[in-house]
Order: C-alpha cells, then structure tokens, then sequence
C-alpha cells in the first residue's frame, strides 16, 4: 500500500447560510494524479482554498503525510447557525490553521484559476522569489551580501527550472506580457519552485486551445515523475482529465456525488446527470 | 562560465552610479571649502539629504511592499528626540531644562565617550564622532523599536485604513512628546537645543578657527550611504519578497512568503531610517521641537516620492533635491518682491507668492509625468538603456 499525502475528512466550508463545501472526505496517495471536477459553483475552488489555507474549513480534518495540519470544528456564532455534518466530531481536537504560507512550507504548492502571477516582475524574478521561503539567510545577510553562496544556488535552481519549461529565453520579459500559455506554464514553474511535494492546479487548462491542452497532458506527467511529485487538479476540459488523472472525485453543491476510475466516473448516472451531460452540449 | 553566469554582476550602470554620487560627494567638500560658506546652497543641500533619506525610505514601504503608511514625521520625531535628549551636553542641560529644573538624563554620549579618549584634540573628536554616531543609531533603532509595536496590530489593516492608523500615531506621538509630565525627559513643548550640529564635524585648528569644513558634506554621506543599504535590500533576496508582496499578496502568500512577518520587518526598516534621518533633521534645524513634526511634514515627503516616481529609488532622491531647491532657494525671489537680476520690483511678488507657483509647478509635473519623473526605473537602468541602444545603433552602422 502506498503513503497517503492528503487525506481529508469531513471536511465542511460554510460562508454565512451557505454551505460551499459539505462533509468532503477524500484520500490522495503519493505519485497520483487525481482530479476534482465538477459543475460551476460545486465548491471546487473552496475545497482547494481550505487544502490551501486561504479559508479556515467549518469543521473537518485534513492532514498531509498522516500529519493533522488543518483541524476546525464550529464555534462561536458558527455553533448555532452550522448546517453541516458530524458537528461534534471534531470538538475535542486542537483547532489548527496555519497560514498558506506555512502549508507551501510543509510542501503543499499551488496555482490559480485566474492567473495570479506578480505581473511587473520578471520571469525569472518571479521564480527566483518563489525560491526566498527555503533560502538559508536573514535579512541582514541578504542585505550586505554575505549570503553569496545561497543567492547563487537560487539563481542556478531558477535557472534550471526556467531552461527545463522552455521560458529561459523569455526571462526577462515582464511576465504578465508573455502569452496566455506561457503564463500558465510561468505559474507552474514558480509553484515547483517552492520544493513541493504535492501539486495543486487550478483549471491549469482554462483558456488553452487543444492542442496546448495536449502538451500540458504529457508536461503534467513529466514534472510528477521529475519531481516525485503528487498532483491534485480541478480541471473542466474532459478530455485532459479522464486522459492524465488516476482517480476522479466529482462534486456537486458542495458534496461528493462520486468517486473512482475515469471509467468508473463516466459510466456513473448521477455524474452524467449532474455535469457531464452538460458538458455533451458543447 | 555557469558560475559566473549565476551571479549577478554589478552592471556597468550601478557603477556609473555610485561613481557619480562620489564625485558629486568630493565636489561638495571642494564647493564646500572654497566657496561662501553662508551660501543658500549648503543649507538646501543639507535639507535635501534629511529629506531624501526619509523619502526613500518611505518609499520603501509605499512603493516596494505596497503598504500605505503616512507615519513617518512620527517616526522621525521619535529620531530626533532621541538623539537630541542623548546628545545634550551635560553642562548645558540645567540651561535647556531650566522650566523642569533640569533634566532626568544628566549625560550625554559624546560626553561619555570624551571621558574616555580626553575632550582636547584627536580624542575629543573621536569621542564626538563615536557620541553622535551612536546617538543616531540609537534614534534609528528607538524609531523601529515604536514601529515594530504599532505594526503588531496595524499591519493587518490594508490600503486606506494602514494610512490612517499610521496617521493617528504620528499624531499621538507628537501630542505626547509635548505632555509636561514627561518634561523632565522631552522638555515638553519647548525645544531641545545644544546638541552637536552639522558644523559639529568642521575641522578646527588649535586657534579654534574652521580648517576643513565638512558640515554639508557629513549629512550627504550619512544619507548616501543610508540609501545605498536600501538599495542593497531592495534588490536582495527580500527586496524581491517585498516587492511580491506589492504586486499580489494572495500569490505571495501562497508562494511561502510570510506576509505578517515581510510586512513588518518592512515597516520596521523604514522607520529604522525615518529615525536616522529624524536625528539628521534635528542636527539640520540645531532644535528638536514636537510641533515642527506635523502630519503636514509627511504630506511633503510623499509628494517628494510621488513626484519622484512610487517604486524608484533614484526618483525619490531627484524629487527630495528639486522640491528642496525650489521650495527654499530658486523661488524664494517670488516672495522678496524683485527679480533676481535687475532691479525690477514686480507688484504682485509677495510673501507667499511663492508657494502658489510652486503648487502650479507640481501640478504641471504630475500631469505630465503621470507616474513620476522617473517611474519604476533607476538612474542604473537608464544608463544601461542608453548603452544597450547606442551599442545597437553602432552595429547598425557597421
């Protein structure tokens, strides 16, 4: 039996009386591919925004390499108005809510539906500063440059990386003027370059034509085997996910309506029903 | 040939840079020894020093880490109290502090220090220079100390709101200096004075007379040399976290930049120099009083990095000399009521007539350098520009 690199469990998001996610429980082992789809509004984002840290989940657990990193259960006004399940499981457990920052630094990295690069840096400078959270330094040895020897290993790891994703040439462009592609890519290389362990991709494909679609398949296999890395996508091209991913869960107003093999998941009627035969009409 | 490509090299418009701000700094020693020593120039000049250390580190927080902190006449009160209530002599603190009977601090630093190396000759100024060294290292770190406990809950605010809780503390700040119970250290609302100044560091022979004279020179290369260790963190490996920080801070923080602590180790640095060039000011002015730092003295400063462009440090040190020359010295005929040449009296110059003028040329700058005289670039850049371009039009030619 492999490791397990996020499980997640009971894992409910609720904004005021909504609830965008409810009672989530998933399992992702290490060196798969598993996606997440499923209708617009389903939750998809929140969900990846509470693996990430941007929200503090309602109530629910979710740990990385068997290590609890996010627990929460509802309190305060939460307590009353909560419209999840298992409400109490968690009561008894330590609330933990790091920061996004600290869950890239367990080695969690992601990238953003809506491209959230720093737009008036360089290509390489936006690498490069991903590499700052793991450099060896404090500030007054990066001031007065006695940290020569570290600065040059992030310059030579950037340098890597960029050569590696084809965006060597174009390093000192300002980023936000390469195209769309290549911006995507940018944002994925900048996600490797904080050393993670398990990869999130927001819809990497959204806004790429077919055959870009194509090429991020075959480059999505490669960084996970390159990098021993675990990726998590949600993703609406179909063809890209049943294509790449190992297992697929589908998510519909904010619950799991199904889990399983892509084959598994296209012959499941309520996924048809819910999303995938919508997607027919295209 | 890997390695070298690694490292950055110092590209040949840093150089050119630092080349020219040495040789304008001999240039002022020479300007300095040779010419009217009472000259408008010098003490423009010295002004514009204080003020461009202060806009660059203001600009710091503002245009490389996106915050908007308007606290910096605050933090530069707390500078220049700081080295005005360490500086004072011994013997004439009865003098200052005559309203509290005398003051609750009864040394001063450069006193201490004479006591070691002697007040006469080599050693008293040895024991001066230590004094007022310390003393403005001291202004800076009380400065940063007073921002790291504000930032504690401010930081968390953002844009608009940051601004106006800084605001409030550069004004609580100077209503508490001026409180009598705290008399016996701030001297209340009245001025400190007595402290070493600029014409401090002269060079004097055994009669007493000024030999060399270094007062104009010693605040440009205090702040010189201030604003090159901006420049040196701005483009480390944290002025690269900084600046992501300003661009987007979902992605900054998502990328494993601790923003909490980014945020405030900015904040901090900035008013480490805001205090620097607070105890700078007060060696400019010869007296520390709470009421000259008011929020209208922030306001300046962010004009100065408005014009001089957010997120460039050569603008911001360009628009401190411009606003400084203009302000005190190339307009003042507007206010006198005659041309500088001539004899020709002009009716409508009169006092105040200058800074009407003056509004209408900030105006014209800002409408037409949208953003800044020199926008997001460095003197650095430009040089380097221009070499790249004349080095193609060369190959063209060939």
């Amino acid at each position: 039996m492999s490791t397990s690199v996020l499980h997640v469990e009971n894992m409910t998001m609720q904004f005021g009386g909504v609830v965008a996610v409810n009672n989530l429980s998933m399992e992702i082992d290490e060196g798969e591919i598993v996606a997440l789809i499923g209708p617009n509004g389903a939750g998809k984002t929140t969900a990846f925004n509470c693996i990430t840290g941007v929200y503090q989940p309602t109530n629910g657990l979710i740990s990385f390499y068997g290590e609890p990193m996010v627990c929460n259960h509802p309190q305060g006004k939460m307590k009353k108005n909560y419209g999840g399940k298992n409400a109490d499981l968690y009561t008894s457990s330590h609330v933990l809510s790091p920061t996004p920052d600290k869950i890239t630094y367990m080695g969690i990295a992601r990238t953003f539906q809506n491209i959230r690069l720093w737009k008036s840096m360089t290509v390489f400078e936006n690498v490069l500063t991903a590499k700052h959270m793991r450099a060896k330094q404090n500030v007054f040895s990066a001031t007065f440059r006695t940290n020569r020897k570290e600065e040059a290993r992030m310059r030579a790891e950037a340098e890597a990386l960029l050569k590696e994703q084809g965006l060597w040439d174009v390093r000192d462009d300002v980023a936000t003027s390469l195209p769309y592609g290549q911006q995507r890519r940018l944002e994925i290389a900048r996600a490797l370059a904080t050393d993670p362990k398990l990869l999130l991709l927001d819809e990497p494909a959204a806004g790429m034509n077919p055959q870009e679609t194509l090429e991020l398949a075959s480059f999505i296999h490669d960084i996970r085997d390159k990098y021993h890395l675990t990726v998590f996508l949600i993703e609406h091209h179909m063809d890209l996910v049943m294509n790449i991913s190992d297992r697929i869960y589908v998510l519909d107003f904010g619950s799991l309506i199904a889990e399983g093999t892509p084959a598994e998941v296209q012959g499941n009627q309520r996924v048809i029903e819910a999303y995938l035969g919508v997607a027919d009409d295209e | 040939m890997e390695h070298q490509l690694n490292r950055k090299k110092m590209s040949s418009g840093a150089l050119i840079t630092v080349i020219v701000t040495v040789i304008l700094l001999v240039a002022v020693i020479v300007l300095e020894n040779t010419m009217n020593a009472n000259s408008m120039l010098f003490t423009v000049l010295k002004k514009a020093a204080v003020y461009s250390l202060v806009a660059v580190s203001l600009n710091l927080v503002n245009g490389f880490t996106g915050l908007f902190s308007l606290g910096q006449a605050g933090f530069m009160l707390l500078g220049a109290y700081t080295y005005g209530i360490l500086t004072i002599p011994a013997e004439m603190r009865e003098s200052v502090y005559y309203i509290y009977q005398g003051s609750a601090i009864n040394f001063s630093l450069q006193g201490l220090f004479q006591g070691l190396f002697g007040t006469a000759g080599v050693g008293g100024a040895i024991g001066l220079i230590l004094g007022v060294l310390l003393a403005i290292i001291l202004a800076g770190l009380v400065a940063a100390g007073f921002a790291y406990l504000i930032g504690l809950p401010v930081l968390r605010l953002k844009s608009d709101y940051l601004a106006i809780a800084t605001l409030g503390f550069a004004e609580i700040i100077r209503a508490v200096f001026q409180w009598d119970k705290l008399g016996r250290v701030t001297n209340g609302a009245n001025m400190l004075k007595g402290f070493p100044t600029f014409s401090s560091f002269n060079i004097k022979d055994a009669s007493g007379a000024v030999a060399v004279r270094l007062s104009a020179f010693m605040p440009l290369l205090i702040a010189a040399l201030c604003i090159f260790v901006i420049i040196l963190l701005i483009n480390s490996s944290y002025g690269r976290a900084f600046k992501a920080i300003r661009e987007d801070e979902i992605a900054a923080e998502a990328m494993g930049i601790n923003l909490a602590k980014h945020k405030q180790m900015s904040f901090c640095i900035s008013s480490f120099f805001s205090g620097v060039a607070g105890a700078l000011f007060a060696m400019f002015a010869a007296t520390v009083q709470a009421r000259s730092f008011t929020s209208a003295m922030t306001y300046e400063i962010l004009l100065i990095v408005v014009i001089g462009g957010i997120g460039s440090v050569s603008g911001s040190v360009l628009a401190s000399f411009l606003y400084i020359f203009c302000s005190e010295w190339w307009l003042r005929f507007l206010d006198s009521g005659a041309l500088p040449f001539g004899n020709i009296s002009v009716p409508f110059f009169r006092n105040g007539f200058r800074m009407v003028v003056f509004s209408v040329i900030i105006m014209i700058i800002v409408l037409f350098f949208r953003r800044g005289i020199m926008g997001t670039n460095e003197f650095s850049d430009l040089i380097n520009q221009t070499r790249r371009k004349a080095k193609t039009k060369k190959e063209a030619a060939e």
